[in-house]
C-alpha cells in the first residue's frame, strides 16, 4: 500500500477516505480535519483560554496534543472518579502526558473532594453508573472553567461518539436531544462554551494518531461502561461502515449540514428559565431557591458508605443475566 | 506469530504468515474497531505478517461519554 499524497510505504488504509497515508501525511489529513471542523463551527480562536476535559484515554489527549501543535493554548482537567485501578490508571497516563510536555494539569478528585465514587453515587442514587459520571463531569467541567476565567471547554468527542450519541437520538425520535447535538455550546447562562473539535475524525483514527504520535493512553474499556449501550450503537453502526465506508461521516455530518438547522428552533427555544443553585451557585433548570442535581447526589452519595466498583460489576452481571434467561425464555 | 489482544489483555499463537486484513477476519476482529501494531508502529491491511512477529490488536472503541 503507497501514501496517496507522497507514494512512500503507507501505515494506515482509511476505506472512507478510499485512501492510504504515511505516518506523515496520516497527521496532515487529521490536522486539515480539526482546522476544517474548528473553522466551519467558529470553535475556537488562537487567543482563547481553553480548558480540555482529559481522562487518560486516546480521544481526550490526542485532542490536547493537537490543540498544542495547531498553536492554542490549552490547560487540562482530570476528574478522578474513583472507578478502582482503571482511574488510577487513566490519572497517571494523564499526569505523565502533561509532565512530559509541560502543559498544566488540574486534577478534582470525587473522593478527596466531594466524598464520593462513581460506584458509591451509582448505589446511593440508583442512576446508572455511566449517567453519576456524566453529570458530575459536566457540572465539574463548567465549574472548573467558570471559575478559572476560561473562553471555552473542549471535549474529545469524535464522529463514532456524535454518530452513535444520534442514533440513539434518532431510534427514541427524541427532538429535543437532535436538536441540541450541535459540536459549539455557546456560552449562556452560566454555562461556559464547549466545542467538539473531533466530529470530523474517527475513533479509529484518533487512536492511530496516538500511535504514530508517541502518546501512551489508557487502552483498557471502563469496566463499568465495557458493554453499555452506546457501544452497542457504536458497534451496530461499524457493520454498516464496513460494508459501505463512509455511512458515519455521512450519517453525522449531513445531520450538522442539513437536518440540524431545520431543528434550530427547537434548539433555541429550550431550557431559557434557569436559576443559580442555592447552595453552590451553578445554573440550573429548576425553580427558584432549588438545589442542583449535583449537589442532590453529593449530598447522597458523600453520605452513603463507600461502595466498591466490584459490587456494581457484580450486580450489573447478574442483571444482564437475569434479562438473558427472560429473552431465552 | 505471537498476537496480543486486549480487554481483556492476552496472547495467542497463531502458525505460519497472515496478511492483516486476513489475521483479523480470522478472528472474527471488526477492521473499523481495530488497528494492528507491529513493533509500536500501525501495520496496513494488505501488510504480510511474519511467522516470527509479535503483533499487538488494539481495539479502539470506548464507551465513556
Amino acid at each position: 500500500m503507497k501514501c496517496r499524497t507522497c507514494r512512500g510505504p503507507a501505515i494506515i488504509d482509511l476505506p472512507r477516505h478510499n485512501a492510504n497515508f504515511c505516518a506523515e501525511h496520516f497527521l496532515q489529513m487529521c490536522r486539515r480535519q480539526v482546522e476544517k471542523a474548528i473553522h466551519d463551527h467558529q470553535m475556537l480562536n488562537k487567543s482563547d483560554r481553553i480548558l480540555v476535559a482529559v481522562s487518560g484515554g486516546k480521544d481526550s489527549l490526542a485532542v490536547w496534543d493537537m490543540l498544542i501543535d495547531l498553536g492554542y493554548q490549552a490547560d487540562g482537567l482530570y476528574v478522578a472518579l474513583g472507578i478502582g485501578e482503571y482511574s488510577e490508571e487513566s490519572r497517571g497516563y494523564t499526569e505523565r502526558f502533561a509532565d512530559e510536555r509541560g502543559l498544566k494539569l488540574t486534577v478534582v478528585s470525587l473522593r478527596d473532594d466531594y466524598g464520593y465514587d462513581i460506584p458509591t453515587a451509582s448505589r446511593a442514587t440508583g442512576r446508572v453508573p455511566c449517567s453519576a459520571c456524566g453529570m458530575s463531569k459536566r457540572h465539574l467541567f463548567d465549574k472548573a472553567a467558570i471559575d478559572g476565567g476560561y473562553d471555552v471547554v473542549v471535549t474529545g468527542h469524535n464522529l463514532d461518539d456524535e454518530a452513535a450519541v444520534l442514533f440513539g437520538n434518532a431510534l427514541r425520535w427524541d427532538v429535543e436531544y437532535l436538536a441540541r447535538q450541535l459540536p459549539v455550546l455557546p456560552s449562556r447562562h452560566g454555562f461556559p462554551k464547549k466545542v467538539k473539535p473531533l466530529i470530523r475524525l474517527s475513533e479509529r483514527e484518533m487512536a492511530a494518531w496516538c500511535v504514530v504520535r508517541g502518546i501512551d493512553y489508557i487502552v483498557d474499556e471502563c469496566p463499568i461502561a465495557a458493554g453499555n449501550k452506546h457501544i452497542g450503537f457504536k458497534e451496530a453502526l461499524n457493520v454498516l461502515e464496513e460494508k459501505s465506508p463512509g455511512t458515519k461521516a455521512s450519517y453525522y455530518l449531513g445531520f450538522l449540514d442539513r437536518m440540524a438547522p431545520v431543528l434550530a428552533s427547537i434548539a433555541a427555544s429550550g431550557a431559557d428559565s434557569v436559576t443559580p443553585c442555592m447552595r453552590c451557585g451553578a445554573p440550573t433548570g429548576g425553580e427558584e431557591g432549588s438545589v442542583c442535581a449535583f449537589c442532590r447526589l453529593v449530598e447522597r452519595s458523600a453520605a452513603h458508605e463507600p461502595v466498591s466498583v466490584e459490587l456494581i460489576l457484580k450486580k450489573s452481571r447478574s442483571q444482564k443475566r437475569a434479562q438473558s434467561e427472560v429473552a431465552q425464555s | 506469530m505471537k498476537v496480543i489482544l486486549r480487554n481483556p489483555r492476552r496472547e495467542i499463537e497463531i502458525e505460519g504468515r497472515r496478511r492483516v486484513h486476513g489475521l483479523l477476519a480470522e478472528l472474527g476482529l471488526p477492521r473499523e474497531s481495530h488497528l494492528v501494531i507491529r513493533n509500536g508502529t500501525l501495520v496496513p491491511g494488505d501488510e504480510e505478517l511474519d511467522k516470527d512477529d509479535v503483533i499487538e490488536i488494539r481495539p479502539v472503541i470506548s464507551g465513556g461519554m
